[in-house]
This record gives structure tokens, sequence and C-alpha cells, in this order.
């Protein structure tokens, strides 16, 4: 037996005759699994029934973008647009469903089954296995979010009225229609897309760390459901509650243990974009929701690391 | 009823980490109520808000899927349900007891908690609290005899509960009134409408219809799920 840490090989190297050729790298395996946690997320490479879902749930996120796009250019009212900004909030639902449902794929299958020590008897690094995990998660949810966004910036493109003028020309008097510039729709669409990639990481985190933690069949997806369902109903009647009695400020304070509503504050308070949900007036309040945010994130990939580096020793 | 398969349904559902999310859901109920309280923000209005949309539309849809689905998909999942499957028990007595351990759960993390939560709140003010304890089990009831139908036809049992609980209770009830009419959540709130004379209680169905309903979808349940028990065939997991 050679020493582990000596060489890079793995546990088909039973010492007879040592490999000395180039070695794939780092790099490869980092791309191999993160192509494949990506496949995965969506079900490819898998039976039909594992594809189903997630592309429902995909091709009904498309569907209220292309209405409004369609509603925009019968009644030529660029108004009537979603707003880029909004659109995942406006649809948490379905991401939702698609994070409850899909998180335990990437999380999940691995540990129930006890493969992990396989995976690290190859040079395979626990740190390498999160990453690529979370990434491909990021990248699934990004996709997921960021498609109809974009659809709706073509769309809102193709039905522009060219005659209108930009928003940084756009005079005190001029009403929201005549906003309806490239640089505008651009501005805001580069906003939205910052906020699609915010949704991705830190939804991609929650739903990871907490499918990781409950394995077992159908108890992740209800896991990070209730989650979700939990932490929104309560944000939702505390704010209910506090806007009813004039404390506004707390009802904003509040959004911050829900994660749209969270990222609804980074957008309105730091992105530019106009809040859909209650958000505090203070100048803290986008600074402090994006500091929670990478927080969670980074938090999450520390639980992950040793969740999975444990599970790869046993 | 047969005890040994009770004991074991029980110690699965309860086992290690699991437990603790059965435990969040009313340990959550329980601090809000005594939040609310400790704040002052205990009028009717409030408090049943907090029963019905938190007690009745979040936590119990979640709670009957959990151990609706948990008490026999998992089993089925990995193949153990051949262990019982195999003995001389029948298969109406399996049914009965998964739906049994489910039922205890509810009683224990759901209907308890919205009970004790209703008395932080309004002690015995309009029976508000008894209303909702008692909307909570006659509700959970069905939830549990239509998830472990679910879960005895689909492996994806979870998923297709969680479409049911949000899309169709939540975001169609919300636009398409009718769909309300097929809700196990506006049939427990009938229950607890006939119960309690608070007016902020509202329900879209009258009571007759909604007890007529609840007693067909819990008894097509359990019949449903017994007679495919009969012709299970455990296919490889994943």
């Amino acid at each position: 037996m050679t020493t582990p840490s000596a060489t890079p090989s793995a546990i088909h190297d039973i010492g007879y005759r040592h490999y000395d050729g180039p070695r794939l790298g780092r790099a490869y395996i980092l791309r191999s699994l993160f192509v494949q946690n990506l496949r995965a997320a969506y079900g490819l490479g898998r039976p039909a029934k594992a594809k189903a879902l997630p592309f429902i749930l995909f091709a009904f996120m498309l569907v209220p973008a292309l209405g409004s796009i369609a509603l925009v250019a019968l009644s030529k009212e660029p108004r009537l647009l979603i707003r880029y900004s909004a659109y995942t909030i406006d649809l948490q639902i379905l991401v939702a469903i698609f994070l409850a449902t899909q998180s335990p794929v990437l999380a999940s299958r691995e540990l129930r089954s006890h493969v992990i020590p396989l995976y690290f008897s190859r040079p395979v690094g626990a740190l390498d296995f999160v990453l690529a995990k979370f990434g491909a998660f990021t990248t699934a949810l990004f996709v997921l979010l960021a498609t109809p966004v974009t659809l709706l910036y073509a769309g809102a493109l193709a039905t522009r009225d060219p005659k209108a003028k930009s928003l940084l020309n756009a005079r005190p008097g001029d009403t929201p229609s005549h906003v309806d510039s490239v640089g505008t729709h651009t501005l805001h669409y580069l906003g939205a897309l910052t906020g699609c990639l915010l949704f991705a990481l830190v939804l991609a985190a929650l739903g990871l760390v907490i499918a990781a933690w409950t394995p077992r069949r159908g108890f992740g997806v209800a896991a990070v459901m209730a989650v979700y369902m939990l932490s929104s109903t309560i944000v939702l009647i505390v704010q209910g509650i506090a806007t009813t009695q004039g404390h506004y400020e707390v009802a904003g304070w509040a959004g911050l243990f829900s994660v749209f509503n969270l990222i609804d504050i980074v957008q309105a308070k730091l992105l530019g974009a106009t809040s859909t949900m209650d958000v505090p007036t203070s100048a803290l309040a986008g600074p402090a929701a994006a500091l929670l945010c990478a927080a969670i994130v980074a938090g999450a990939l520390a639980i992950l690391y040793t969740r999975f580096r444990k599970a790869g020793t046993s | 009823m047969n005890r040994t398969i009770a004991y074991i349904t029980f110690r699965g559902m309860l086992g290690r980490r699991r437990a603790l999310l059965l435990f969040a859901l009313p340990a959550l109920l329980l601090v809000l109520a005594v939040t609310l309280r400790a704040t002052g923000n205990n009028d009717l209005d409030i408090s049943t808000v907090v029963l019905q949309r938190f007690a009745l539309g979040t936590v119990l849809p979640l709670l009957g899927l959990i151990a609706g689905t948990g008490v026999i998909g998992p089993e089925i999942d990995d193949g153990q349900i051949m262990y019982i499957l195999t003995k001389p028990i029948s298969r109406s007595v399996i049914i009965t007891t998964k739906l049994a351990v489910a039922i205890a759960l509810i009683i224990g993390f759901g209907v308890i908690p919205t009970l004790v939560a209703g008395l932080i709140l309004t002690g015995t003010l309009a029976q508000l609290a008894v209303a909702f304890a008692v909307a909570v089990l006659v509700g959970g009831t069905a939830y549990c005899a239509v998830f472990v139908a679910l879960a005895v036809y689909s492996r994806f049992a979870v998923t297709i509960g969680l479409m049911y609980a949000l899309i169709w209770e939540s975001l169609i009830g919300n636009f398409a009134p009718g769909a309300k009419n097929l809700s196990i959540q506006q049939w427990s709130l009938a229950i607890a409408k006939s119960l309690t004379s608070a007016t902020a209680v509202k329900a879209d169905i009258s009571l007759g219809a909604a007890v007529v309903l609840l007693i067909i979808v819990s008894a097509g349940g359990t019949l449903l799920a017994t007679t495919r028990l009969r012709t299970l065939s455990v296919t490889s997991a994943d």
C-alpha cells in the first residue's frame, strides 16, 4: 500500500504497476460533477417521470410572460408588461415547488443510497463535490428564473414604440409610456437578472441544506416546502398586523425572515427596482438584506461541506 | 389494527431528525400565539386569521402530507412493505393501522397545539379554540386518507399532494371560487364556522355538504388505498 496522500491515485491502484501518464485533474472533475448535477436538476438522463415535473414547471413559468407580451402587443400599452423584478416574486409558488421537488434530487439521492464514500474514494474533495452541486443547482434555478424575464425583455423590445424617449433624456412631464426606451428596458432587465442570480444563489443554498438534512424520500420535499410556507405565512401575518397598526417600518423589517421578501428588499434598495412587497424605508435595510443573503450562502456551503464530508467517511 | 405495524410505523415517523420537522410545525404555531398574546395582538379577528391561515391553512396540509405519505411511502419505496405484505395480515388492517398512526400524529402535532394556541390567544371566547381544533381533526383525517392513498398509488405522492394543497387549494381557490367546493380546507372551515360564534370565520360551503364530502373523501381514500395495496408491485427505487 502506498500512503494515500503521496499520490493522487485512487482505490483501483493496488500497487502492481503505477500509472504515470497525465491526469485530467481537478477542473475536469469539477466540470463533470457540475454537468451531471445540472442535468439531474432537470431530470435529463433519467426516466420520463423525472423529467415531467421540472419541465412542466419551466413551461408554467413562461406562460405569464408570453401572455403579458401578447397583451402589450395587442393593447399598445407598455405599462401592462409585468415588471422584470416582480416576475419571480409573482410566481413564487411555482419557484418554491421547483425548489422543493428538485433540491432532494441533488442533495439527498446519494446520501440515501450511501454512495458518497465511493465518490470520495476517487480524487474528489468534499469541497469540490459541494461546490459542484451548489453551482449546478444555482445554474438550474437561474435558468428557470431568467428565461421568462429574458423573454419579457425581448417581447418588450419587439413591441416597443420606436418614437419613445429614453429615460435619460425624459422630462418630468413625460408619462411612463414615454420612457419605454431601449436604455430603460436594458437597465431594468440587467437589474432583474442580478435579482434572479441572487434568488438562485439563496434558494439553492437553503434548498440543498434542508434536503441534505432530511434524506428520507418525500421528507426532503415536505421540509423545503414547510420552511417556505411557514416563513412566508408568518411574515404575511406579522406584516398584516403591523400595517393595520401603522408600524410600517416593522412590517418592512419583518420581510427579512422570508426569502422572497428578503431579496425583494435587496432589489428595491440596491438594484433600483420598485418594491413588490413591504420594504423598510431605512437606508440600512438594503446592505443588511444583502449581508444576510451572503451569510445564508456561506453558512449553507459550510453546513453542506461538513455534512457530505461526514457522509463520505462512514 | 395491528400493534406491531403501528409500533414500527411510529418509530419510523418519530426516529431521529424526522421528528424535528414534526415538532417544529406546532412549535412555531405556539410561539406565534404566545408572541401575539404577549404583545397584545390577540383580539378575535387576529386570532381567527392566525388559526385559519396558519393552523388550518398552512400547518395542517403540511402535517397531513408528512404524516399521510410518511407512514407508508418510504416503506413502499425501499421495498420494506414486502415484509408486511407477505404476512397473513389483511390489506385493510394494514391501511387502517397506517391511517390510525397518521391520525394519531395529526392529533399530537396538530389538534392539541391548535387547541392550546387558540386558548392562549382568545381563551374560551366564542369557542374559537375548540372550533378550530375540531376542524383540524376532521380536516386532518381527510388529508391523511387522501395522502395515504396517493402514497400507495404514486412514488411522487408528496409532490402531487403539495401541488394540490398549494396550487388547487390556495392559488386556484383564490381566482376560481368553484375550486373551493373541492377543497378539504374549505370543508374544515365550514365545520369550524358551525362551532364558533366569531363572525370573522367565513366558509363558502354549507355544513351539510362539507360533512358529506369529508366522509366520502376519508372513506374513499381508505378504500382506494386498500384496493391498490392488493395489487401493489414493488419496483426499484429511483
